[in-house]
């Protein structure tokens, strides 16, 4: 699975990226910001970016809102300090999945991976089911 | 300095270094800092605006920001190396982002960290806004949160309701 990890702490990117190697996770591109992210991002496909919001150039937020613009099924799991639940919610609106507040502990972010990769492979389940009857109500 | 703006440092750091890097603080008296100190060797520092104004240092030792440092990221780095600055900006930024969330109905920004490294320096700040040291006792050394922060709305408040009066 291709993982694009975004924070601009090269400390923070390694120790996210042990806790993904431990889920086996190994294909993983990091970007220091928002901007470099959406300069990776689209050769790269990711499908689970892991974003923090407080960044220079361009910050997380940003970043998710310019993203979603085009690609509306990637999912983000914001890794942040801000954990106002205003933030949440404002994340959450701008397109984020799921939402991990530091300090973490590996394993709340392993957990906070999983059930968000669950849930979009749920997802993804779902809209291709329907697509087969949709096309058939068309035909019909 | 309003004790509701010193609590919200004190469950932070805790949380952060217990949560991070399994190691328990002890917080000491806060006191007031004087002008001549005390000094430091690394000081890593946030910017906070918005509701509340200022700045928040976390300053300590380089033996002992080398102690949390190699906690922190699982390996040993020396004051000169750039992760080393990196890793006390991160915990600087952990810090000051926890305690923000929970100032009571304010709502404020945190800017990137800073980091200074030098032997025994010090940090000019602000002149009218005092600085509250609060020194954190761990196994690796003590740690000096200086929170040099005023709020912005209440300093509002008396300016607005004194010309409503006039």
């Amino acid at each position: 699975m291709r993982i694009l990890l975004v924070d601009d702490s090269k400390t923070m990117r390694n120790i996210q990226k042990a806790v993904l190697a431990q889920l086996g996770h190994t294909d993983v591109l990091e970007a220091c910001d928002g901007q470099d992210a959406l300069s990776k991002a689209p050769a790269f496909k990711p499908e689970l970016m892991l974003v923090d919001w407080n960044m220079p150039n361009m910050d997380g937020l940003t970043f998710v809102k310019t993203w979603r613009q085009n690609n509306k099924s990637t999912p983000i799991i914001m890794v942040t300090t801000e954990a106002e639940k205003s933030r949440v919610i404002e994340a959450i609106k701008a397109g984020v999945n799921n939402y991990v507040v530091k300090p973490f502990t590996p394993d709340l972010l392993s957990q906070r991976i999983q059930e968000t990769l669950q849930r979009a492979g749920a997802q993804a389940a779902a809209q291709a089911a329907a697509q087969p009857q949709a096309a058939a109500s068309v035909v019909r | 300095m309003d004790a509701m703006y010193i609590k919200p440092f004190i469950a932070s750091i805790s949380n952060v270094f217990s949560t991070m890097m399994q190691l328990p603080v002890t917080v000491k008296e806060p006191f007031v800092k004087s002008a001549e100190g005390p000094s430091s060797d690394v000081s890593g520092i946030i910017g906070m605006s918005g509701d509340v104004m200022g700045s928040v240092v976390l300053s300590f030792s380089n033996a002992t920001a080398e102690n949390i440092v190699a906690l922190f990221c699982g390996q040993k780095y020396d004051a000169g190396s750039p992760d080393f600055a990196d890793a006390v900006g991160e915990i600087v930024n952990m810090v000051s982002g926890g305690a923000k969330a929970l100032f009571k109905d304010r709502k404020v920004s945190i800017s990137c960290p800073s980091v200074v490294l030098g032997t025994n320096h010090k940090l000019a700040k602000q002149t009218d806004v005092p600085t509250v040291v609060i020194p954190c006792a761990t196994d690796c050394g003590t740690v000096n949160i200086e929170i040099s922060i005023k709020d912005t709305r209440a300093a509002a408040i008396p300016a607005a309701a004194a010309s409503a009066q006039a």
